[in-house]
Parts: C-alpha cells; sequence; structure tokens
C-alpha cells in the first residue's frame, strides 16, 4: 500500500494515514494469522546449533570417495562439488600407505640429528611458540588423474574420482629453516631425510638448500590444526611439491650428504621415461586444469542455453597467468576469466560464460603459468614418459558433452 | 586530585616510553629463537633407522636366501603371491611395463591392480632400500615386528627371486651394499632441475 502512490518520498501525513488505513486491514483479515502463508521454516523456533559446525545434511552426498585399487587407501576430493579455492579440511585429499595413526601429542617429538652441530628434539608445545608463516597452497598427489595416463580408453567417472587427488588449503606452520639453523648445518649438509611416525615410517628425501627456501612445519589446516587425515600434529609441507615428500605426522629429520633412496623413491613416485630411463626426485607438480562445471557424469540443466563453465588451476611452479578453454574440441580457445588472487602455487578460479547450442561438444581448459609452462594433449604427455608411466600426469582434461545433456571424461 | 592524575598520566606514559623501547629492541630479527632441546644419542640410536646406498646404517646380523624363502611364505606370500608377481600388493620380482613373458596373466593382473606395472626388482636401484623397508614398514599388518636376521634373510631371498644372487646366497652389513641393482644403470635424476 505505501509503495503504490508511486512517490519517491512520501510526507508524514501520507505515511501516519497508510499506518492507519494499514492497521484496519489487518483487523479485516484477522481469521488468517500470518503464519497461514509463510513457509514452514519461517513460522517455526528453529533447532540448536552445533559445538562444531557441520555442512547441512542435505549437502550430505558431498563426501570424498575411496578406493583401494592401488593396494592402500586413496581418498579423493569431490572437486565437482568445490566453487573457490580452500578445499574444506574434511574434503582434502589423503593418500594411506600405511593407515591412519593415533597420535598422542603430548608424547609427540620432532628430532633433528644428522650433519647439524646440535641435535635437537622439538615438543608440540615448544614448537607452537616459534614464529609461525601461513602460505594457501595447493597439494597433489603425484598419481593424481593416473587412470586418465594407464588407461587405453578414457574412464566414464566424475572429476573427483579421475583427478581428486588435489586439494587446497591454507597451511600455517613454523619455517623449517628456524629449526635447521638452530641445530646448525655442517659443512657438506646436502639432503634431509624426513620420516613419519606411522606404522610404515614413511620417508622421503629432499634436498636441503630447497628445504630452507621454501618448507614449513605446518601444524594449522585453514585455522585449525591439522586434520588427522593431514598428519596431526605435525607434517612437513613444501609448496607445489609432489605430495608423497609432504611427510604427514612428522618426527624424524636426518640431515644428510646424500638421498637414501627410500622405498617411494625407488619405485612408487618415479617415472618410467619413454626411452626406459627410471626418472627420480622429479618434486615439482606442473601446470594443470580442470572444469569442475560441468564435469564428469554430470548433467545439463536444460537442452540448450546459458550455461557458466567453471574451473580451477595450479601450478607447482608460481602463479597462474592463463586459462584458455576451448568448446568445440580444441578448433578455438577463448580466454577465461581468473579470479583473484591469482596466488603462488594455490589452485585459481576460472569461468567462461557459455551458451550451449545443444549439440554434441567437447569441452576442454588449458593452464598456463607466469613462467610460461603450459600443459600439454595427452597425446604429447604420453609421448614422453613409457606407456606404463602414471604420475605427473598434467594434461589437458577433456569433456564430451553429449545431445542428451549428459557428461563424460574423453581423450583430446 | 588533579594533580595526582597528572602525576598518574606522566608515570603511566614514561612507562609506555620505556615499554616501546624495549618493545624496540626485542624486535630485532632473531636468528635463533633457541627453544629446541639437547636431543641424547640414545634417542638417536633408537630412532635412527634410515639405511644408505653405501651401507651405512645397516646393523650387524645375517639371514640366508633359504631361510628368506620359508620366511616369505609365512609372512609376505598372502599380499605379495607366491613367486612375487602374483599380487594384490606391489610385485616383488621381474619386469616392469603391462607386458611379462615370465607372468602370462600380467595384462590380467595389470587390470585388477593397475600398480602391477610396477617392479621392485626391476626399478628400485639399491638392495640397501629392500632391507631398510622391509625392516621399517613389513609385514603390513605388523610392521617392525621382524628381527634383522630376518630381514636380511627375506631381502636375500626376494634378491634371488630377481636372479641378482645364487640361492646360496648370505646378506649381510658386507654383502648387501655389493650386489647391484638392473634398476641403477635406468635411473636419470631431475634433481636439480634444468634451465
Amino acid at each position: 500500500m505505501l509503495s503504490s502512490g508511486g512517490r519517491g518520498r512520501l510526507a508524514r501525513r501520507d505515511f501516519l494515514g497508510g499506518l492507519v488505513l494499514g492497521a484496519g486491514g489487518l483487523v479485516a483479515q484477522a481469521a488468517e494469522p500470518l503464519a497461514a502463508r509463510m513457509p514452514d521454516s519461517m513460522k517455526t523456533l528453529g533447532g540448536a546449533d552445533l559445538p562444531y559446525g557441520q555442512p547441512s545434511h542435505h549437502e550430505q552426498r558431498v563426501q570424498r570417495q575411496v578406493s583401494s585399487a592401488a593396494g592402500f587407501a586413496v581418498w579423493r576430493t569431490p572437486l565437482q562439488n568445490q566453487r573457490g579455492i580452500i578445499t574444506p579440511s574434511g574434503l582434502h585429499f589423503a593418500v594411506h600407505h600405511n593407515g591412519l595413526p593415533e597420535m598422542a601429542p603430548e608424547q609427540h617429538v620432532l628430532m633433528v640429528h644428522g650433519m647439524v652441530r646440535k641435535p635437537l628434539r622439538f615438543d608440540l608445545e615448544r614448537l607452537l611458540r616459534y614464529p609461525m608463516v601461513s602460505r594457501v597452497h595447493f597439494l597433489e598427489c603425484a598419481g593424481n588423474s593416473a587412470a586418465n595416463a594407464l588407461s587405453p580408453t578414457a574412464l566414464d567417472q566424475t572429476l573427483g574420482e579421475i583427478a581428486g587427488e588435489v586439494s587446497c588449503s591454507e597451511w600455517t606452520g613454523v619455517p623449517l629453516s628456524y629449526l635447521l639453523h638452530e641445530a646448525g648445518l655442517q659443512e657438506g649438509a646436502q639432503w634431509v631425510v624426513a620420516e613419519g611416525a606411522d606404522g610404515g615410517s614413511h620417508s622421503r628425501s629432499l634436498p636441503l638448500q630447497a628445504l630452507l627456501k621454501d618448507a614449513m612445519v605446518a601444524l594449522y589446516q585453514n585455522g585449525e590444526r591439522l586434520r588427522p587425515s593431514q598428519g596431526y600434529p605435525m607434517r612437513l609441507f613444501m609448496p607445489g611439491w609432489e605430495g608423497n615428500v609432504n611427510v604427514k605426522w612428522l618426527h624424524r629429520l636426518e640431515v644428510t650428504d646424500a638421498p637414501a633412496y627410500t622405498k617411494d623413491e625407488s619405485g612408487l613416485y618415479t617415472q618410467v621415461l619413454a626411452d626406459g630411463r627410471i626418472e627420480r626426485f622429479a618434486f615439482h607438480m606442473d601446470v594443470k586444469s580442470v572444469i569442475t562445471h560441468p564435469s564428469g557424469q554430470q548433467t545439463m540443466p536444460e537442452p540448450r542455453g546459458f550455461f557458466e563453465i567453471a574451473g580451477l588451476a595450479w601450478s607447482g611452479h608460481g602463479r597462474i597467468a592463463r586459462v584458455d578453454v576451448s568448446v568445440d574440441g580444441g578448433r578455438s580457445w577463448l580466454p577465461a576469466q581468473l579470479h583473484g588472487p591469482a596466488l603462488d602455487r594455490a589452485f585459481t578460479r576460472f569461468t567462461l560464460p557459455w551458451k550451449w547450442s545443444g549439440h554434441k561438444t567437447v569441452l576442454m581448459s588449458r593452464a598456463t603459468d607466469e613462467h610460461g609452462r603450459t600443459q600439454p594433449l595427452r597425446s604429447e604427455w604420453k609421448r614422453r614418459y613409457a606407456m606404463h608411466s602414471f604420475n605427473h600426469y598434467n594434461a589437458v582434461q577433456a569433456w564430451r558433452v553429449q545431445a542428451d545433456g549428459r557428461v563424460e571424461n574423453v581423450y583430446a | 586530585m588533579r594533580e595526582a592524575a597528572a602525576k598518574l598520566l606522566r608515570s603511566v606514559c614514561g612507562g609506555l616510553v620505556l615499554a616501546s623501547g624495549a618493545l624496540h629492541a626485542q624486535t630485532e630479527p632473531i636468528a635463533v629463537i633457541g627453544l629446541g632441546q639437547a636431543l641424547e644419542a640414545a634417542q638417536i640410536e633408537r630412532h635412527a633407522i634410515t639405511i644408505f646406498p653405501d651401507g651405512r646404517n645397516l646393523p650387524s646380523g645375517q639371514g640366508s636366501a633359504g631361510q628368506g624363502a620359508r620366511l616369505y611364505q609365512a609372512q609376505c606370500a598372502a599380499c605379495h603371491g607366491p613367486r612375487g608377481i602374483e599380487g594384490p600388493a606391489a610385485r616383488l620380482a621381474g619386469s616392469d611395463g603391462f607386458i611379462g613373458w615370465s607372468d602370462p596373466l600380467r595384462p590380467l593382473r595389470v587390470r585388477k591392480y593397475p600398480l602391477q606395472v610396477l617392479s621392485v626388482g626391476a626399478l628400485w636401484p639399491y638392495a640397501t632400500t629392500l632391507f631398510d623397508y622391509v625392516r621399517r614398514a613389513m609385514p603390513h599388518h605388523a610392521p617392525k615386528s621382524l628381527t634383522d636376521d630376518e630381514v636380511y634373510a627375506i631381502t636375500a631371498h626376494l634378491l634371488h627371486l630377481n636372479g641378482l644372487v645364487g640361492a646360496d646366497a648370505v646378506m649381510d652389513r658386507t654383502s648387501l651394499p655389493k650386489v647391484v641393482m638392473p634398476g641403477l644403470a635406468r635411473t636419470v635424476s631431475a634433481w636439480p632441475p634444468g634451465p
């Protein structure tokens, strides 16, 4: 009634008059309270909240998917449900070669020894008093997208099942350089063997200079203490490097003059090249991107029309500079919009508005980082490695959109 | 009253100036935080289990391939298969890749367990890693439950399965680092990265 006058500003007399009239109208309709025409949530006292908040129960299907085809548990992030650069901590991917250990934080100690002047131990209480840094970084398993590398035909799977061994978090912890310098590095120290306190005492050899520059002992993830699945109470974190070197449940750092050639740097986390040579210590995860919307096993909402293509891009070498998207199977490419901030070695979100004609087509994304590194096509990637290699797969991901709107994994 | 307040204010301000001066002095870059505590030699000895390719840190003790064959059937075969090639756990013997003439069922195994394309015997560059890993992580359901002699014996058996040592071979801290693994000649390092 008040807005029906069509004037920008109501005179006080009109306003008061309107109120009086309004009250009269309400009296006339007294038989029907407001509740009669409102949805349930607006006429019921709400329930109690939880001490630790949970996603809506309507979102229960958004979960990590576990697979044991590799002989150990691999929990993959449902990237097809993620919009934004931070992966919720409970959805962060995890690969457990020896299960999830039960840790006693008050007994946990980080030992630093080997080629140091003063071998040191840091219990959790003391480590938490060190100066900390916070960094937003992705973490990707070397074997992410292995099925696309290995399988002769493209498997019809969701994006999470295909490429969900990558996630992005804010990590907060103590720069490893503080601890190594406090212990005092000896002449000739070149490598550090990092070991976890899990059943398999997982261990990896890492080059010392790179650790001094970039590594942290991560204690917090997205503002809270690390999840057990991410190495509670502490893990090694090396931005942009393959997940396996980011040793969870970190308890020992042995400074040495040479790598130990531990189990994972001997076989599982190496790559056989096309000529049969075995490549070791390829730490960086290369530039990569995936379209998350639409993606494998999703269905287009309408037979044709507007759809915002959305996705995530990242590079272990630096910032994402651009992402190009093709909506015609690679014949032409359009620059996608990057949603800032495009952080160093972190997820960067990209979108492209698209008007689908309703015909069958293939969607692809190709990311380029600030150093000009860009994604190969699958055929180009396969030429570099032996037929049975699967680590460090970063080829362009393609999705076929069928005429009936169904989206499926395809090799481009 | 007013004088007392002014006096109080002066002393508070003076305190503030002093405090901020002290704060400034304390925010100079600190090279060493110094909260780490001395790690005793006994602690290092208890936990430093890493074995290096030159044999550094190998313990005393020994085991033969024959002893290892019996231990393998009891401790390892259920997951790795009687000959170390059947899986489902990691392939311990023979070549890497999809096809293996000594194992006609390889394509089927790989289809079911894709990581059977890898092979410890073909890819690993140093025999010392066999000892290191079996001792720290195996058997999968009861890691670190084997004695050093048993680990030497299983290591000898795995090397024999790969034709790298004889059926009567004995492994110890002297003989193990001398075994030459075929993965070494194929090795190329991606670190440090090229330009």
